[in-house]
């Protein structure tokens, strides 16, 4: 494992700007997440440092060495990719023994026995080995693809959000497991997702990405709590954090030049309005049930609300309720965060 | 659900469909099979049985089967007067006793068996040639950034545009120069030249449909390009290359023009050489059948040993990807 750093990476398609002058240290040991939606260059962020696609300005540094314009082989990272490529004309034996076999490892076939037996004990699919990769299910394919990266010590994992073709089951098992494998092996890897659960859980550290650039970075806690823009506020929550325009919050007290105010659906208190309502007054229009709590849309002027309730709140459709903010984060009109 | 989808057929077809599908398949086979049978039968016949009206269809009830044709085939033979004849010792061997009862002796071999071997050595060597040179080229085309991509691929599929015998007499002048007349390996470059641009078309065609990443994650996985062309890329475009092959070794072992044009003696390939059979006392047709049957055997057994990868074939795309 090592520490792998970009400095100042860039990479255009054509017109189309992927990665825009974007540095990042992953520390040895570390587990980066890479969020933001389709298209911001997280993928050709993880193909700049395999050396997949070659940087059009900046470095790639891999272990303290320059890896700019080395081969993908010569990097030695591994990567998963979201659409499994196994091999599909081998066994899936062949195809976890694939990269050991290459001839820069040299290793025994013993030493390959070992190793692919081992891996394939972990993800459990020992009992598969002899199938052909493409008799199996997504599952397993996944956890194939998974295991082709593992049996090797590289100097990073790059994931490409492995675990998003997966049913919702199989995808929070992995999830552990991953994160264990992780725990076990003190692994460096950067993933990359959009699914926020995968984020939070498994991440040292969240780097949130727009348009090419690297917005925000920091502990999941950092980047639930402490967003510095709206933009980074709305990829992490689910739902996604309510953002209110300050005229529609009368008298509350904000810092000057806000714009925006933003408050995550746990941070919303209702009480029910006996009368007159104290503050900012709204009518509850619609409740999700999901069993162990419920959503709670709440209509104030044109704007819709959405707060996180016990079942039990005792609060139902049609109730005139009034709003307070526990936290409540504040943003300009740019978009940008504002401390208050 | 991530069962055998099919890419074409959603609705099973129903029984009578299937019979009705299958009569015409049986009706097809039997009308295009017949030239086939008709050479096979009179590969069989003695000559006049072969020239006979009403024709002679079925063996044993017809006509007796011989061997003739075939020993004529392999056989140069000269007529001899009976005195002659009755000083030689008796006849060794089939065709010298049936070349004895017609008053005539065996001189020597025949030169179908070398035209044969010609015919396989060029057909093979060519094929080969132009997989190699269509695979790699066709890998290029599909995977690098080639400047002129689509010019150049245009360019290829144009020199199949017109008819090759076009441009007969300019290659004919062309290898008289080079001293590539009558040679294999002129005929192996000319065919190959021919072959190769139907390679790298069907061939690009089949690169394409097989995904980079397994490149990238083989290459990933600690192997150089080269390395992950031959171990990811060629072992799944095995199915394109043996269908290629196919094409280009029909053509190349039934290629007739050129052949005459460009061959007379030691290169000579089977195809010229049959119907020379004719002129060499009588119209021997049994001897041309004869050799006509054999000369189908070598592209039969081809087609039927790569049968598995062409129907492989049919399905591709049908995998999951």
């Amino acid at each position: 494992m090592a520490e792998v750093v970009l400095e100042g990476v860039s990479k255009r398609f054509k017109e189309n700007v992927a990665v825009d002058d974007l540095s990042l240290t992953i520390s040895d040991g570390e587990f980066v997440v890479l969020l933001g939606p389709t298209g911001v260059g997280k993928t050709t962020t993880l193909r700049l440092i395999a050396g997949l696609e070659q940087v059009d300005g900046g470095k790639v540094l891999i272990g303290g060495e320059d890896a700019t314009h080395a081969e993908p082989a010569e990097r030695d990272t591994a990567f998963v990719f979201q659409q499994y490529s196994l091999y599909p004309h081998l066994t899936v034996y062949d195809n976890l023994a694939f990269p050991l076999r290459s001839p820069l490892r040299g290793l025994a076939e013993a030493e390959i026995r070992r190793r692919v037996s081992e891996v394939a004990s972990m993800l459990r699919i020992d009992d598969k080995l002899s199938n052909p990769a493409t008799r199996l299910s997504g599952g397993q394919m996944q956890r194939v693809a998974i295991g082709r990266a593992l049996v090797r010590r590289p100097n990073i994992y790059l994931m490409d959000e492995p675990l998003s073709s997966l049913d919702a089951k199989l995808r929070s098992d992995l999830r552990l497991e991953l994160k264990r494998i992780q725990n076990d092996m003190g692994a460096t890897i950067l993933y990359v997702t959009h699914d926020q659960i995968e984020a939070m859980t498994m991440a040292s550290r969240i780097g949130v990405m727009d348009a090419g650039k690297l917005v925000q970075i920091g502990t999941p806690r950092e980047i639930y709590e402490n967003p510095l823009s709206t933009y980074v506020a709305a990829r992490l929550g689910q739902p996604a954090i309510n953002l209110l325009p300050r005229a529609l919050l009368g008298d509350l007290p904000v810092p000057p030049g806000t714009a925006t105010i933003g408050a995550r659906t746990e941070h919303v208190r209702l009480t029910k309005a006996n009368g007159a309502p104290r503050g900012i007054a709204g009518t509850i229009n619609w409740i999700e049930h999901l069993g162990d709590h419920n959503h709670l849309h709440v209509a104030v002027g044109d704007a819709d609300i959405v707060t996180l309730a016990d079942p039990d709140s005792g609060l139902g459709v049609g109730d005139l309720v009034s709003i307070e903010f526990a936290r409540p984060l504040f943003f300009g009109a740019s978009g940008m965060r504002i401390s208050g | 659900m991530n069962g055998n989808r099919t890419a074409y057929s959603v609705v099973e077809p129903s029984h009578i469909t299937k019979r009705i599908a299958g009569s015409i398949v049986v009706a097809y086979a039997m009308l295009t099979l017949i030239p086939l049978v008709w050479i096979v039968l009179t590969a069989i016949k003695s000559p006049p049985d072969s020239i006979s009206y009403p024709p002679k269809v079925i063996p044993w009830v017809h006509f007796e089967p011989t061997i003739e044709g075939f020993c004529n085939l392999f056989t140069t033979r000269s007529r001899q007067t009976p005195e002659y004849l009755a000083t030689l010792p008796p006849a060794r061997g089939i065709c010298e006793s049936q070349a004895r009862a017609k008053n005539m002796v065996v001189v020597s071999e025949s030169k179908y068996i070398p035209r044969f071997l010609n015919s396989v050595i060029i057909a093979f060597g060519s094929t080969a040639l132009a997989v190699f040179l269509g695979t790699l080229a066709a890998y290029g085309f599909s995977r690098f950034r080639v400047p002129l991509k689509d010019d150049l691929l245009f360019f290829i599929l144009s020199t199949r545009m017109m008819p090759p015998i076009a441009v007969a007499i300019p290659i004919y002048l062309m290898y008289r120069e080079l001293g590539l007349q009558d040679t294999r390996i002129g005929m192996i470059l000319l065919y190959t030249s021919v072959n190769v641009s139907l390679a790298v078309w069907l061939l690009k065609g089949f690169i394409d449909e097989i995904p980079r990443e397994y490149e990238e994650a083989a290459m990933i996985d600690g192997y150089t390009r080269l390395q992950a062309f031959r171990k990811v890329v060629l072992p799944q475009a095995a199915t394109g290359i043996a269908a290629t092959a196919i094409f280009c070794m029909i053509f190349a072992w039934n290629e007739y023009a050129f052949a005459v044009l460009l061959t007379s003696g030691d290169a000579q390939t089977a195809p010229p050489f049959i119907p020379i059979i004719i002129g060499e006392g009588g119209q021997d047709w049994p001897a041309v059948a004869a050799g006509t049957t054999l000369f189908l055997i070598p592209i039969l057994v081809f087609t039927v040993l790569l049968r598995k990868h062409l129907l492989r074939g049919i399905t591709f795309g049908a995998v999951r990807k």
